[in-house]
């Protein structure tokens, strides 16, 4: 994915194509330049910023995926409000979808419509925290990498290589084992500190291309700290690049949530969409062709992160205009 | 004592850490440069010297070798001597759009140094400092202040870059082909910039493949080839007289307006094609065949 | 053979509006020239050049036409110009040097390019390597990938696939940019070597480098801001230029054996126009120093004398008086 966020329109002066701007007069006369030329840049300069937004509410892909995603997330956080009932209050079991329970009830008698809503939440937590964990960890190892280069990037990178050929389930199975209960946080951790690896290499290589570029060696010219060229130099050009990681380390943080769920080492003390499937599975709800109870659940979590999948590709073209296809 | 000193500077590139082989970029190049003096390196692609010009900047190490700054080994400089090296030793590249980051005003540049050695400098008292060294390029600030850089054309975008050097106290300027870039029309007038602030005093390492720009600017000449210098002395007795046959073949083969190839042979093709991977370490040595001029021997 | 070029417009379709780089464009090559089209960046000769044989993207073509041979070129039809490109009308790119596909070795590129215009290989094969050796290459460039040979040697390899068929119109669209001084003179010798031995009938010679069409075209056609400004043949646009810009172009080069403190070279002040919402009239006014209310009207571009075309009032009247 390109970093360069300078669009077509503004493509550089020595290139065939020039900059649209008004020329001023002041070579010839030798004065100052009539106010003209002023008024002209603002609205260009402006017009950079809200080229991506111009594109952005244009992108079919972008508004699709965002829009069910928005759905997906008012319905979690509305889930007080759309749900009738809780989710431990206790009804006749086995029930299929009526105007009282929209998705009937589970075996032990809970509302499964409460239960999804709810366990919404938790997925979201879950996904949100492990994102941040891996996305904090990752991009400050890949930028030291990145930047320093030499023998700490080759270190670096032996720690990286460790932590990818960890089986992260077993891991979790051995953690899981001396602990208590697990909760919301524990899982979002975990999961954020086994899935960096990825995170870190995609920046590192990212890091390594802009390094060389000119306006690094001038800040460095400059006087400034390798901190700070890192900070405000290197980083910003890589930002929509960053987002799309994000974006993506969300919905990957969401699936692996749910497939741990589903083998029993979720969180012990909340109802999340995979442990719903889990109990769905133990409690033999096929078999039972309670479908209410253990098709919902998938077909949410599918929905979810297919939708971020298809704005993040709508995304890519808003930021990369040489994937524009308008 | 000079500006600076080139001592015996030779580089070497590894390709990898288990790799044998190594290219050796520069092989024990020394020249001198004095206050106020404009000394142009040429050399084609290949030839080392953009390499040398990082190195004086401090961007890369000599793997040997000395860098004299007034005197000064620029080798052993760490933080804060190494800040300071930058108030006298600046440099401008080749690409002008890509000395400046995209996604901010051209004109931070100029904030980046005052971050650094001006932070009790502000306001009004900036300005007027940006003004002055922009009225030194001949820029107008309506013109560039306060504007990204796709909105500045090449010629502003290289004038701003040597005001931002002129910010500083510099007495040395790197100026990495910094015309190549440029449209025919501003190549001439950043080339008179650049003899006018000579004028002032301060002293320019002018790189450029361009035998032309070459000749127009410079006081001395050093023809690099392969990593080595292969003739050095005043320009007029350089182009004058060219002892060796690669400096006599580059200025056959230089396109001019007036005069055709036809009537220039290419001198010597053969002798010129020595292949790269034939170069030993050690270059051959200079020897003086005029009063401040040298020439090495053939390889 | 001769293509003639008839009032074309070219332009970009861009967020703000039309930039127009190409704005009815006249003139004609004849048979066996080597045309230098020369101008500043963003004068709009590469976009000219590309116009010719394959508009891309964001390019519309506005009007005009092209001749070829007296066939039109249907320029604005990417399917019907297929099977002309690299047969009749071939390219050789700007960055020649990066036009490789660095995961295909010579040959297979090769045999790619012959393949769509339907020529077996193996009836060129022996033309191929002929050509390789003319160029001073070794044969066994054939087997290698291009990241494998320096920027000239690629640079000679794009000019050999390019003129394998022998078109009669090749746009080279700056060639020799990017090399160093002694390929340079090659690689331009080369053009004209090709042009001699009628592996290509006419050639359009793209280029800011005025130095460059001296040594190897016959005649020069100078462009600006999407304009023709001159043209005639080399010794005159070198020796007698007329239109303004062209005089300041030639007296802005610094030639060995100038030096600063023998004659100070001077540049043109300013910068060209932008090319969307131009203002009426001649386009270099803002800069010339010959500029008067008359050039509020755009000058044609017209036959002053004998192969020499101008568009300024001012030196067409000279030139006639």
């Amino acid at each position: 994915m390109s970093e360069q966020l300078v669009s077509d329109a503004a493509a550089p002066a020595t290139e065939h194509l020039p900059a649209p701007s008004v020329p001023s007069q002041a070579h010839l006369a030798g004065v100052t330049a009539a106010p003209a030329g002023l008024l002209v840049t603002a609205p260009v300069a402006r017009r950079r910023r809200g080229e991506f937004l111009h594109y952005a509410l244009r992108n079919p892909k972008l508004i699709f995926g965002l829009s069910l995603e928005l759905v997906f997330v008012l319905a979690a956080i509305l889930a007080p409000v759309i749900s009738l009932h809780g989710t431990s209050t206790y009804f006749l079991a086995h029930q299929a979808p009526s105007s009282a329970h929209w998705l009937g009830t589970d075996n032990l008698g809970h509302d499964v419509f409460a239960q999804l809503v709810y366990g919404l939440r938790t997925s979201f937590l879950v996904g949100a925290l492990g994102a941040l964990c891996a996305s904090a960890v990752g991009m400050a190892l890949g930028f030291i990498a990145g930047y320093r280069g030499g023998l700490i990037d080759d270190a670096l990178q032996m720690v990286t290589n460790i932590i990818v050929m960890i089986p992260s389930l077993v891991l979790l199975i051995v953690i899981g084992a001396y602990l208590q209960t697990r909760g919301v946080l524990f899982e979002g951790v975990f999961i954020g500190l086994t899935t960096w690896p990825w995170v870190a290499r995609a920046v590192r290589a990212q890091t390594f291309t802009l390094r060389t570029r000119d306006f690094v060696d001038l800040a460095r010219l400059s006087g400034k700290r390798s901190v700070s060229i890192v900070m405000k130099d290197i980083a910003p050009n890589m930002a929509s690049y960053l987002f799309l990681v994000v974006i993506l380390l969300f919905g990957s943080s969401m699936l692996l949530a749910a497939s741990f769920d589903f083998l029993g080492l979720g969180p012990t003390n909340s109802v999340s969409l995979g442990t719903m499937m889990n109990q769905a599975n133990l409690w033999s709800a096929l078999q039972l062709r309670m479908w209410w109870w253990f098709i919902p659940p998938g077909l949410v979590l599918t929905g979810i992160v297919f939708a971020l999948l298809i704005a993040n590709v709508g995304l890519d073209e808003v930021f990369n205009p040489k994937l524009r296809t308008q | 004592m000079s500006t600076l000193q080139i001592d015996k500077v030779s580089k070497v590139f590894r390709a990898s850490g288990l790799d044998r082989a190594v290219t050796p970029a520069l092989r024990q190049v020394s020249f001198d440069i004095e206050h106020g003096e404009v000394v142009t390196l040429i050399g084609e692609s290949g030839s080392g010297k953009t390499t040398l010009g990082r190195i004086v900047l401090r961007l890369l190490s000599a793997t040997s070798g000395r860098v004299l700054f007034d005197g000064q080994d620029i080798a052993s400089l760490r933080r804060d001597g190494l800040h300071d090296y930058y108030r006298h030793v600046q440099g401008v590249f080749q690409d002008p759009f890509s000395s400046y980051n995209p996604i901010y005003k051209a004109d931070r540049v100029f904030d980046l140094i005052r971050e650094e050695y001006f932070t009790r400098v502000t306001g009004a008292a900036w300005d007027a400092k940006i003004d002055a060294a922009l009225e030194a390029v001949a820029l107008n600030p309506c013109d560039v202040l306060d504007k990204y850089p796709h909105q500045l054309s090449g010629g502003q975008q290289q004038r701003l870059l040597i005001a931002r050097a002129l910010l500083l106290d510099v007495k040395l300027l790197i100026a990495d082909e910094i015309i190549s870039m440029l449209d025919a029309s501003t190549r001439v007038d950043v080339l008179n910039l650049l003899v006018s602030l000579k004028r002032t005093g301060l002293a320019i390492l002018f790189i450029t493949h361009d035998l032309s720009l070459g000749n127009y600017i410079s006081d001395r000449t050093v023809i690099l080839r392969y990593g080595a210098v292969v003739e050095t002395g005043a320009t007029a007795k350089v182009f004058g007289n060219p002892q060796h046959p690669y400096t006599k073949g580059l200025l056959a083969a230089v396109p001019q307006l007036h005069k055709k190839w036809q009537d220039r042979p290419p001198e010597l093709a053969g002798e010129n094609h020595v292949r790269r991977s034939a170069m030993t370490f050690e270059p051959p040595p200079l020897r003086e065949c005029e009063q401040g001029h040298l020439v090495a021997n053939v390889e | 053979m001769s293509v003639t070029i008839d009032k074309l417009s070219v332009a970009y379709r861009t967020l703000a509006g039309d930039v127009c780089p190409v704005d009815e464009v006249s003139f004609t090559v004849r048979d066996s020239e080597i045309m230098g089209l020369a101008g500043e960046s963003g004068c709009g000769k590469s976009t000219l050049g590309n116009s010719l044989i394959l508009l891309e993207g964001r390019m519309r073509h506005l009007g005009g036409t092209v001749v070829l041979d007296g066939k039109e070129l249907p320029i604005a039809d990417n399917r019907a110009m297929r099977p002309l490109r690299m047969k009749e009308v071939s390219l050789v790119p700007q960055y020649a040097m990066s036009a490789l596909n660095p995961t295909r070795k010579i040959r297979r590129l090769a045999v790619d390019l012959l393949r769509c215009h339907g020529v077996k290989y193996a009836s060129v094969a022996e033309e191929l390597r002929r050509r390789i050796a003319l160029v001073g290459l070794d044969e066994d460039v054939l087997d290698r990938y291009p990241f494998e040979l320096s920027g000239g040697m690629r640079q000679r390899v794009t000019l050999v696939l390019s003129t394998l068929l022998n078109p009669s119109l090749l746009i080279a669209d700056e060639i020799t940019s990017a090399l160093d001084v002694s390929t340079q003179r090659a690689v331009g010798e080369l053009l004209m070597e090709f042009r001699e031995r009628g592996f290509v009938r006419s050639v359009i010679a793209i280029t800011h480098d005025l130095s460059i069409l001296a040594q190897i075209a016959d005649s020069i056609l100078v462009m600006y801001a999407g304009r023709l400004a001159e043209k005639a043949d080399t010794d005159t646009i070198v020796s007698y230029p007329l239109h303004p810009y062209t005089r300041a172009l030639i007296a802005s080069l610094p030639e060995v054996g100038v030096r600063h403190d023998e004659t100070t070279l001077k540049g043109i002040p300013g910068r060209p126009p932008a090319l969307m919402n131009c203002a009426p009239g001649c386009r270099f006014m803002d800069r010339c120093p010959l500029a008067s209310e008359r050039c509020g009207v755009q000058p044609p571009f017209t036959e002053v004398r004998p192969g020499h075309f101008v568009a300024c009032w001012k030196t067409a009247q000279e030139a006639a008086a």
